[in-house]
């Protein structure tokens, strides 16, 4: 009963911190609202398969929101089924970078010397390797059809830029008096990794991961809009993609059908990146113990 | 009595190849059991490098910091725990000293749990209060809860002092530990770190570029001056006070601004030759202090660095020129 | 040194109209956890030629109330009411009523402010020679070499070599030079009023003793009026011919330096003076004072050290008192002054030094 309590009282608070930016507090909402309709909205909306040659490339209207594509079928239904692949992928993606990141990264910071200066040759390496085209190489041989697979991949190519930022965090807390306190109190490395480095940069970290997180999404898009990735459900990159194939850019009346997961895409990315202005404030151990 | 800690021709340098500096330059002394010793001197003059070499947190370029008669760098692991969690420091910036993720509970039961001081975490929280108030944080039922950010400059270093003594330690360094805390509550921290002197027999070793701190917490001990890198004069706290030797000791004493109107205008002016302390990185021959000593003796002062020598008075001083000339700090 | 130059005209000074005069001024800022009240009801004369030393801790006002003075305050903050009246020859003016271009004026060629030296208190990317060289065309003075000769001359008399300084960047100089830059920039218009806000402080010992020689020389020669700043009382001391003691926004002890450190009577000022130890001297015994400053958000009732205070009253948790004339030229704010003063005669003050000065400080009370 207590802890849940806890757990209420530190939602109460964390909604609070993070109503104090208005901005920011509308990306939660809106974030939110993408999210639940992503996750839960197919258990309400079934998906429109059927072809209805009489509907073909409709306006947005009160019965078809988004309008409806090349056969006749609603926009918006596809859009609510499209967006759960993607998030899962770049959910997957972006939480493998951090992990690696964060865990390197400070490693890295606090070890120093050998083990530093290999971490941050591997990452450089990386780093220099431009990620698309490697995907698109690896792409030719691994079939990327299982979506944790490819969140995965997406994951592993993208943690170098995360953990030199880490690493410059880890560095610079690493001087902190309190980092030393400990190593003079003798309380062991991975108590000073994680209980004295890492909670300090959980503001950062959790940053990080939402921009990791709006990149995934782009990448795994991109993938899909060349079809490197022959992803067999519908998502909105598959949307693009078949849009776009069938020259939707050319009728005036296909707008809609390309434009509706674009501005579904930009929404999402525009909802996640405007909320870390809030995560910035519900994440700052000050602000909390204030409020 | 055996000292508790010894260095030998301490040394440390940092940088490599033509920007190396000898921030501290082979430096001796010894501290006995209980002795209250303050380290003094302006910035850069090496002496929370010093601080930090004895308490083991940064390596020695050369010589030895000798714990209990063995060099800590040669002790088996069991035996660097021990010295390990016998010596602590206490920081200069309560602000930094103190994780700001963290409660007061979790600051002071870290340590106890991971040294096993404590059976469980019961007995820590009972342990966690009782050390509270010993560093006078009280009520400490109130304090235990608390972020650092909930705490003013004076209740923050007092929970530094608290997490030093989870592990009982003999010896402290003090590193600034009052510089930072408003005027009205130091006197309050000296009191208490004095009472742990006295009731836990913890030998400190007190850094600080303020004489006159130096002079309140070190009357009965002694104090040990410091420029660019070298000890200049040490010697019992009031010899050192009312007789100092080395003409840097005297410009220090005559410089030092005074809380009373009185003697700030009867205070003696030790007019220097030069007034910018020279760069670490170009270090003048000879004493250190030559090109801004009213006393140098050409060709003597710029070609030998002035040994430490013993004088009748107590204490030690590096200037053969001086070190027998009394000089009133009064006019 | 060039007095003739590097101070003012001797015809500047009217010993009867203060050059500064704050009346009732109040400063508060917004915050999120409400309005913290910086300064409260701070009513003071600055004569002419004389210097002022602010003294308290951290949260006290004393910065802030500077900061006023010359309106550098942060947009949350609020002066009201209060009139802050500056005068020099005829002119007159409410300093809270100038608009921003007349403002601008007014802090460096009447009223000028010297921080701490720190690094930003310069343009990084500026020479010296440049700072100068802007601040002197933004208040109309186009003439270069005029400009060069006064800065060389302010630079020799800070005792910097204008050679070495005048090209420098700010983070090539030490702490102690960056000061007297400062200083020597702060002089260049000519001001009449100087505002030092903690000008020795992160100082070496030997570079603050050079400093105070400098202000010391100004004070006596050119007669300038200054304000310092400062949680160090040695600086009052060393410096100042008047101290404020001000607590929790409010001057709550007001009177010549040998008044305040001799003969306080405000207990705050005593407690402060008892915490304070001097170098040359015997072994005096210090006391701190009892808590922590005061939650400027919300501040106890009645007088707002009571909470910290041996001498406190009933009547002190209910009233606070206003400053009151205690001697000549010494006021004290508080309820139970005579008491402070018969506990001097008890426990006279035992400064260090009295016993080596034997007989210099023997104005102070019961000796």
């Amino acid at each position: 009963m207590e802890s849940i309590q806890g757990v209420l009282s530190w939602l109460g608070t964390t909604l609070r911190l993070m109503s104090y930016n208005k901005a920011g507090f509308i990306g939660f909402l809106m974030t939110s609202a993408i999210l639940l309709l992503c996750l839960l909205g197919p258990l309400w909306i079934p998906l429109d398969t059927k072809t209805k040659l009489d509907k073909i490339y409709q306006p947005p209207s009160a019965e078809h929101w988004m309008g409806t594509d090349h056969q006749g079928r609603d926009i918006f239904s596809q859009i609510v089924h499209g967006g759960k692949d993607v998030i899962y992928v770049a959910a997957v993606a972006a939480l493998l970078s951090t992990l690696i990141a964060v865990t390197f990264g400070t490693v890295s910071a606090f070890a120093g010397g050998v083990t530093d200066s290999l971490i941050m040759g591997v990452t450089d390496v990386i780093l220099t390797i431009p990620q698309f085209p490697l995907l698109a190489v690896l792409a030719a041989f691994v079939k990327l059809d299982n979506l944790t697979l490819l969140g995965l991949f997406l994951g592993v190519l993208s943690w170098p830029a995360l953990l030199r930022a880490v690493r410059s965090q880890a560095l610079s807390l690493k001087e902190r008096d309190f980092v030393e306190a400990a190593r003079a109190l003798d309380l062991g490395t991975g108590h000073i990794v994680f209980r004295e480095l890492v909670p300090n940069m959980m503001t950062y970290i959790v940053i990080s991961f939402t921009l990791a997180l709006t990149a995934a999404v782009y990448t795994q898009v991109g993938l899909v809009l060349l079809g490197l990735v022959p992803v067999s459900s519908s998502n909105w990159g598959v949307m693009i993609s078949l849009a776009w194939t069938q020259g939707a850019i050319f009728f005036r009346d296909a707008m809609w059908r390309i434009m509706m997961p674009i501005l579904a895409i930009a929404l999402f990315q525009l909802s996640v990146i405007t909320m870390t202005r809030s995560l910035e404030l519900a994440f700052n151990p000050r602000l909390r113990t204030m409020a | 009595m055996a000292p508790i800690l010894e260095v030998r021709n301490l040394t440390r340098q940092f940088g490599k190849g033509r920007e190396t500096v000898t921030a501290v330059d082979a430096i001796s002394f010894a501290i006995e059991p209980g002795e209250t010793v303050c380290l003094v001197g302006e910035s850069g003059c090496g002496k929370s490098t010093t601080g930090r070499m004895v308490a083991g947190l940064l390596e020695a370029t050369a010589g030895e910091v000798l714990f209990e008669g063995k060099n800590i760098r040669q002790l088996d692991s069991n035996a660097y725990r021990r010295y390990r969690q016998t010596v602590q420091i206490i920081h200069q910036d309560p602000y930094s000293s103190l994780n700001p993720t963290q409660t007061v509970r979790q600051i002071l039961t870290a340590p106890l749990l991971r040294h096993r001081k404590v059976k469980n975490s019961a007995a820590a929280e009972a342990r966690v209060l009782e050390l509270l108030e010993i560093v006078d944080l009280t009520p400490a039922s109130d304090v235990i809860a608390k972020y650092p950010h909930q705490l003013s400059g004076g209740q923050r270093q007092r929970v530094a002092v608290a997490r030093a003594l989870t592990v009982d330690p003999k010896f402290i360094v003090a590193d600034e530990a009052v510089s930072m805390v408003d005027v009205s509550i130091r006197v309050s921290i000296l009191t208490m770190l004095a009472r742990l002197k006295r009731e836990f027999d913890v030998t400190f070793l007190f850094i600080t570029h303020d004489l006159a701190l130096a002079k309140y917490f070190a009357w009965e001990g002694r104090i040990t001056v410091m420029y660019l890198g070298r000890i200049v004069e040490d010697g019992p706290t009031q010899r050192l006070i009312t007789d100092p030797r080395h003409p840097y000791t005297q410009a220090l004493l005559s410089a030092v601004p005074e809380a009373d109107p009185a003697l700030a205008q009867h205070k003696r002016q030790i007019e220097l030759r030069g007034a910018e302390i020279p760069s670490l990185l170009a270090l003048p021959p000879g004493c250190s202090f030559h090109p801004r000593c009213p006393y140098v003796v050409p060709g003597q002062c710029d070609r030998t660095v002035p040994a430490l020598e013993p004088v009748e008075v107590g204490g030690r001083v590096a200037c053969p020129v001086r070190k027998q000339d009394a000089v009133s700090l009064l006019v | 040194m060039v007095q003739s130059t590097v101070g003012r005209p001797a015809g500047d000074r009217h010993p009867d109209k203060p050059p500064l005069s704050l009346q009732n001024v109040h400063v508060s800022y917004a915050t999120r956890r409400g309005k913290v009240q910086a300064v409260r009801n701070v009513s003071v004369d600055l004569h002419a030629g004389e210097s002022l030393a602010l003294i308290g801790e951290s949260g006290s006002g004393k910065s802030t109330l500077g900061l006023a003075i010359v309106r550098l305050l942060p947009e949350t903050a609020r002066i009201e009411p209060g009139v802050i009246t500056y005068r020099r020859k005829d002119r007159e003016v409410d300093v809270l009523k100038l608009s921003r271009s007349e403002m601008r004026a007014f802090r460096w060629s009447d009223c000028a402010m010297v921080f701490q030296a720190a690094l930003n208190a310069f343009n990084p990317v500026l020479k010296v020679w440049a700072q100068a060289l802007d601040t002197a065309q933004a208040h109309g003075w186009h003439d270069k070499p005029a400009i060069r000769r006064r800065l060389v001359e302010l630079l020799e008399f800070v005792q910097l070599d204008p050679k070495r300084v005048i090209d420098a960047y700010p983070h090539e100089l030490s702490g102690g030079m960056r000061q007297r830059v400062l200083l020597a920039l702060a002089l260049l218009l000519n001001p009449q009023v100087l505002i030092l806000d903690e000008p020795t402080t992160a100082l070496d010992i030997i570079t603050q003793r050079t400093i105070i020689k400098l202000l010391r020389q100004l004070k006596q020669e050119d007669h300038f009026t200054m304000i310092f700043i400062s949680h160090d009382l040695a600086i009052a001391a060393e410096l100042a011919d008047r101290v404020a003691t001000m607590y929790a926004g409010r001057i709550v002890e007001l009177g010549t330096s040998d008044d305040i450190f001799y003969r306080p009577r405000h207990p705050y000022t005593l407690g402060l003076i008892r915490a304070v130890p001097t170098v040359t001297g015997g072994f005096e015994q210090l006391f701190s004072i009892p808590g922590s400053p005061p939650d400027l958000v919300k501040l106890p009732s009645g007088c707002k050290f009571h909470p910290r205070c041996t001498f406190a009253t009933e009547r002190c948790q209910q009233e606070e008192p206003e400053l009151e004339l205690v001697g000549a030229e010494h006021s004290a704010a508080c309820w139970n002054w005579r008491e402070v003063q018969a506990e001097l005669q008890r426990n006279p003050l035992h400064r260090g030094a009295l016993n080596v000065l034997d007989g210099i400080g023997s104005e102070v009370e019961g000796s």
